[in-house]
């Protein structure tokens, strides 16, 4: 038997893996070998650990350091001082922002000290395709307790006492659903993982199915005991191979071992797993839709009733959660209702993971007890706006949510908060926006998502959405009129109250949602032709002012040669010919250039 | 797998592969500044980790430490118990290494010939 005195943790998430992880993790290996230490440190493939933006990440063990950046030219310094002569290698360990001092141990560092991971606090720690790491550390415990020491009963009563709700987006109470499809008799009944993530920007379930999937065998194979299931599907999108590779190998080792599979732990409970590959489109979220894509037919919504708990995936009886609820589900078993309960506010309860993307430093997953506010997820965890630029707002959940504003942002970050001010918690995606973002056009990015997705079966998404993209487009070209706005707001109204599923009756939300804090920015558009953020280039202007010394940069600049002047003498534009790239502006030397 | 007995003893057999990223209360540390090494920290190190995989010890942590000056007394080693002040062993060989790790850091009787010295933390 060796010993590792030395465990080296590589991310293999799918950012870091683009970000180069997995040469570094071959350069390692190789100089292992050369120094001869192969036999005495470890190599570990591991899952995301969150911090995308900081990657290539690699954690050495026993002291925990943390390195960031870390390339193939890097791994040298790695092996050499660290691993062989145990001296930390400064240059690559992580900086506070505007701070100069390198924080050896990651749970030094701001981002993950003011996080609360549950969820996540074995992605990035364990080899996700290795089922022994994750025994290692209680795997598995709490399905072995629901089905020895409780009945399906107790079970659904305690994920009702803990407060669980879903998610996917909704947020209805899981216990309650998992209580429905209990009820309906029949010999046959489904559990089905919800892994279709759709929302732009939204990545916490890819990440968690990469770095932790026994995780979530183990919550659907609890679900299937207590609802009385013998059959579970994940529905993944096909986008994600390397989620369902590891899934692959996860439910290959868990049948292996016995704890997917027959009989269950002696306890006579039966259960199997299937991975059902989506073909990706946003719709296939929608549950209706997904169970309809699994039976092999178009991937279109029917209404509802009845719902999935009575008659699901082939008529059977099916209750259908997302990947983050399940995940939820064995901790609760393990550490009881009462301890779930504890985290989080009134009716929102436990941890959510979200996905900080665009104007933020740190962009990546944190998972923060329900309730925090907005503030401190966007300034203490994601390191605040880049560029000294100031921010403007957030959008919450997707292409189904809505955007908060500055004076929102210390609000409490829960199910019915967000509700209440037009947002929704939806799958935890935050796109973060500064200054320089035009809301209109944001509104229009969102919208032409949803209906580039809209399955085409109800009239009020397929065409309102369409006529509202028109009007949207329309008002960042400058061609807005009196009472868009108004027809904006009755078409958003109608398709709201009339759409067929959750991806029409959301859609208009990020209008809504912008028209409500920033009309402001509607109306500039529409009656003054102006884009106030200087983002829709139909509507903006770049000028000369009289701080103009003639000197000539620009033109030489302009790669459509629409600017002419005499030197030393005040320079204009030709607006005919100005592509607005704002190279001219980003050249003058006197800022005398504007942009408006 | 037939039963959550089963469940919890594998868990026992597979907890010292993951054990090294926990916090362990018992530390040696090798000296491997570039004396230590000339001096044969490699091997010492070599020594211990053979050591500790034969008598399957997982609650021991093996780190590395820079040259703390004393160089003729290279290869230093530390051993760090719990609630003990931290103890230096000086001109350690492999050949000490057995003698260290079972009368020190399994039953914490000090091998006083090879002290050095000690460190109050």
């Amino acid at each position: 038997m060796e010993h590792y005195r030395s465990h080296v943790l590589i991310c293999a998430g799918t950012g870091c893996i683009s970000s180069g992880s997995k040469k570094v993790e071959a350069a390692l290996r190789e100089q292992l070998t050369q120094k001869g230490l192969d036999k005495e440190v470890k190599i570990v493939e591991t899952g995301c650990h969150g911090f995308c933006e900081m990657g290539p990440l690699v954690i050495v063990y026993p002291e925990g350091v943390f390195y960031i950046h870390v390339q193939e030219t890097d791994v040298a310094d790695i092996v050499e001082e660290h691993l062989y002569k145990g001296r930390i290698v400064e240059r690559l360990l992580y900086k506070e922002i505007g701070s100069h001092e390198g924080i050896p141990n990651y749970k030094d560092i701001d981002f993950y000290k003011k996080q609360m991971r549950i969820i996540l606090a074995n992605c990035g720690h364990i080899d996700p395709e290795e089922i022994n790491d994750y025994i290692a550390i209680g795997g598995y415990e709490a399905l072995g307790t629901a089905l020895t020491t409780m009945n399906p009963d107790e079970v659904i009563d305690e994920v009702k006492k803990s407060g669980l709700r879903g998610r996917g987006g909704g947020g209805f109470p899981s216990g309650l659903k998992w209580g429905f499809a209990r009820k309906t008799p029949g010999e046959k009944k489904y559990v089905i993982c919800n892994a279709d993530e759709g929302d732009p920007g939204a990545f916490m379930d890819r990440s968690l199915l990469e770095g932790d999937p026994h995780r979530v065998l183990e919550g659907m194979a609890i679900c299937g005991y207590a609802i009385g299931a013998d059959e579970g599907y994940l529905y993944v999108r096909a986008e994600y191979p390397l989620a369902i590779k590891r899934l692959r190998i996860a439910i290959k080792q868990a049948e292996e071992l016995g704890l997917i599979g027959d009989n269950i732990f002696g306890s006579g409970f039966n259960f199997h797993l299937k991975i059902k590959e989506g073909a990706g489109a946003f719709v296939c979220g929608e549950e209706t839709a997904l169970m309809a894509s699994i039976e092999g037919q178009r991937g279109v919504p029917r209404s509802r009733p009845p719902f999935p708990a009575v008659s699901g995936l082939w008529g059977k009886p099916t209750n259908i959660n997302n990947v983050e609820t399940f995940a939820n589900v064995p901790q609760i078993i393990t550490k009881g209702a009462d301890w779930y309960a504890s985290i989080g506010t009134e009716h929102s309860k436990g941890t959510k993971v979200f996905a900080l993307t665009g104007r933020i430093n740190h962009t990546g997953l944190a998972e923060v007890p329900m309730g925090i506010t907005m503030r401190e997820i966007i300034y203490g965890i994601g390191g605040g706006i880049p560029a000294g630029k100031k921010f403007k707002a957030v959008q919450i959940g997707g292409p189904s949510g809505g955007c908060l504003p500055e004076e929102l942002l210390d609000m409490s970050v829960d199910y019915d908060s967000l509700i209440k001010v037009g947002a929704m918690m939806g799958s935890g995606g935050l796109v973060v926006m500064d200054e320089t973002t035009c809301m209109v056009d944001i509104s229009k990015f969102f919208l032409s998502f949803t209906q580039a997705e809209s399955c085409g079966k109800c009239t009020p998404c397929r065409e309102g959405t369409k006529r509202m993209l028109e009007i949207l487009t329309r008002i960042t070209e400058g061609q807005g009129k009196e009472g868009d706005i108004e027809l904006l707001e009755v078409l958003a109204k109608n398709i709201k109250t009339t759409a067929l599923c959750g991806l029409g009756q959301t859609a208009p939300n990020p209008v809504l949602s912008t028209l409500r804090y920033f009309r402001h920015e509607y109306e500039a558009h529409i009656k003054e032709k102006r884009c106030p953020a200087g983002a829709c280039t139909g509507l903006t202007q770049y000028n000369i002012s009289e701080v103009c010394k003639g000197c000539g940069l620009c033109t030489k600049e302009c790669p459509v040669v629409a600017i002419s002047g005499e030197k030393k003498g005040l320079h204009i534009i030709d607006q005919e010919k100005c592509i607005k790239c704002g190279a001219c502006m980003a050249k003058c030397p006197f800022k005398a250039i504007t942009k408006g | 797998m037939k039963t959550i007995e089963d469940l919890k003893r594998l868990r026992e057999q597979v907890q010292s592969q993951t054990s090294v990223r926990q916090e362990s209360s018992k530390q040696i540390i090798v000296g491997m500044g570039t004396c230590g090494i000339a001096a044969g920290a490699r091997e010492v190190m070599s020594a211990i980790l053979d050591e500790i995989a034969k008598r399957r010890l997982e609650d021991v942590m093996v780190r590395q430490t820079g040259c703390i000056g004393m160089c003729e007394k290279e290869v230093l080693i530390d051993v760090v118990l719990p609630g003990q002040p931290r103890i230096t062993y000086g001109r350690v060989t492999a050949t000490d290494i057995p003698k260290i790790i079972a009368e020190h850091v399994i039953h914490g009787h000090i091998v006083k010939e090879l002290v050095v010295g000690k460190i109050t933390e």
